[in-house]
């Protein structure tokens, strides 16, 4: 997992991106890339922008001014058609967000009846594949409140990876979980890293950033401070804001 | 001497908790005189032939029946559960009108609930039941003067039920909306089968309450007349009262509503707990 898999067009571009929540400037100017097949993990306090960075890149938050590319469609752009790009960016939240009146099937298999327009048969058929690879195929009737939460966010993984998405971004996936719980989602994790999945995530499980990342990035205050390889990064901070930030959460 | 001192505070303390229980065990034994006392001076001073003869005639009950079943409480049902269809579907418009992303469907809508919810449903009904054909050269709601009837409470129960289903649209987590959009579904998508199922579920509980608020309502649309084929409960009574010259329909109308009414109140109470325990 190195440079090796660079593409001609990177996956995520991100380019003089600045974001203001009201009078609250929170992007102070970000440029930032991930290439296909790379995983990028973006540390950093909370309040850096790291989520706000994230959910830039498709657009759930609307950048201020600055342009972002996902495989080089720019969509920033009015013209671009939003939903098909999303359709193609697989996102893990915090909170899970699994729908509470569906069962796991339904959950998998909604959006790509829906927006991908699959058959019944054929939606299940992949649901059925991606439970089976986060380890939940016995679950595909419960109801999401019914399941642990390191179980629900591998069934949100499950749903985000049935629309065959050229991408997943994570935002901060396993922040939410009891302790005990974060390990099977981090092999999940890790698992798609392996099979090539491009990648984004913000987190805090430094083991995870520094095993799995091709590339890290550190966040502080609305900029992007230092990014590199992560054990170059995490064992050699350049920047006084890296260490000091390294030294309480390492 | 502190061992002297110790025993000091200690009944002190004691003394007023003993005090207090003594005085809340007066106090409830007050409640419950006070209780027994109006019980037998109610009981004494009641007329108890007069109630019964004028209540609870049991000849009059029973030539009530079946037209008070057949008819009546038939049609405060039917009435009731047309108002509430139509109104429920006017309610989503207007909630999904209100918090439309184009400023003057929200006007539109919100100038609609204002004016509805702020008037008095009898108001309503004389203005859907009188005026409408004065107004529109003639038109009249299909159904006759029941059918006016029906529309007046639809218009203002529209407007109440709209507020409730907007709230329940908002109660429901922004995450879902985001999870929803981020797999690619349209704003329309998502409002159909992920927001609005779950927004519907919250408000099952006061939707509830306002189909009991709209049953009683249709009591008001007699003010209209009705032919006697197309009586509710009310006018039903109230007919039977100068017929009989005598209280007991208005007492057996009473039964029938309660018959409806507090099993729904009871459900709406049970949903709240359960609702309440699940959180």
């Amino acid at each position: 997992m190195t440079e090796t898999r660079r593409g001609d067009i990177p996956a995520i571009e991100v380019r003089g991106l600045h974001k203001y929540f009201g009078e609250n400037e929170v992007l102070k100017g970000i440029d930032f890339h991930v290439d296909p097949g790379q995983v990028v993990c973006v540390i950093g306090p909370s309040g850096s922008g790291k989520s706000t960075l994230l959910r830039c890149v498709n657009r759930l938050e609307e950048p201020t001014s600055g342009q972002i590319f996902v495989e080089g469609v720019d969509i920033t752009d009015e013209e671009t058609d939003l939903d098909r790009v999303r359709s193609r960016i697989g996102i893990v939240f915090q909170s899970f967000n699994l729908f509470p009146h569906m069962t796991v099937m339904r959950n998998l298999c909604i959006a790509q009846q829906r927006v991908k327009k699959r058959s019944k048969e054929e939606a299940v058929e992949i649901a059925r594949r991606n439970l089976e690879k986060v380890g939940l195929a016995e679950k595909e009737d419960a109801y999401p409140a019914h399941l642990s939460g390191g179980q629900q966010q591998r069934v949100a993984i499950a749903r985000a990876l049935s629309m065959d998405p050229d991408m997943m971004l994570f935002d901060e996936p396993t922040s939410a979980l009891d302790p005990e719980l974060v390990g099977d989602v981090l092999d999940v994790m890790r698992q798609l890293a392996t099979e090539g999945m491009t990648m984004m995530v913000v987190t805090h499980e430094m083991g995870f950033a520094r095993e799995v990342g091709d590339k890290l990035v550190f966040m502080d205050g609305g900029v992007i401070v230092e990014e590199g390889d992560p054990h170059v990064v995490l064992g050699n901070p350049q920047h006084e804001r890296t260490q000091r930030f390294l030294s309480k959460v390492l | 001497m502190s061992a002297i001192a110790a025993p000091g505070p200690v009944p002190d303390e004691r003394r007023p908790r003993m005090r207090r229980t003594t005085r809340a065990r007066l106090v409830r034994l007050a409640l419950y005189a006070l209780f027994v006392g109006v019980v037998v001076v109610v009981g004494l001073l009641a007329d108890w032939q007069a109630i019964k003869s004028n209540y609870f005639d049991a000849d009059v009950w029973r030539e009530l029946f079946p037209e008070i079943i057949t008819t009546a409480a038939r049609h405060t049902v039917l009435y009731t559960v047309y108002s509430f269809v139509l109104a429920f579907a006017l309610a989503i418009v207007l909630a999904l009108m209100k918090l439309a992303p184009v400023a003057p469907y929200r006007w539109l809508a919100t100038g609609y609930i204002e004016f509805f919810r702020g008037l008095p449903a009898l108001v309503v009904i004389f203005g859907v039941g009188l005026t409408i054909p004065l107004a529109f050269s003639g038109w009249r709601p299909p159904g006759g003067n029941a059918g006016a009837g029906v529309l007046a409470l639809t218009l203002v129960y529209g407007a109440y039920m709209a507020e409730t289903i907007r709230a329940g649209i908002l109660a429901v987590p922004k995450g879902q909306y985001e999870a929803a959009r981020s797999l690619g579904m349209s704003s329309y998508r998502t409002m159909v089968s992920i927001t609005l199922p779950q927004a519907l579920k919250i408000v099952i509980p006061p939707l509830t309450n306002e189909f009991v608020a709209l049953l009683k309502d249709t009591s008001l649309i007699q003010v209209l007349g009705f032919a006697a084929a197309e009586r509710e409960l009310t006018s039903f009574a109230s007919d039977n009262i100068v017929a009989y010259a005598n209280a007991s329909p208005l007492m057996a109308v009473a039964v029938l509503y309660l018959i409806i009414t507090l099993p729904l109140t009871r459900l709406v109470a049970w949903m709240e707990r359960r609702g309440q325990r699940a959180r």
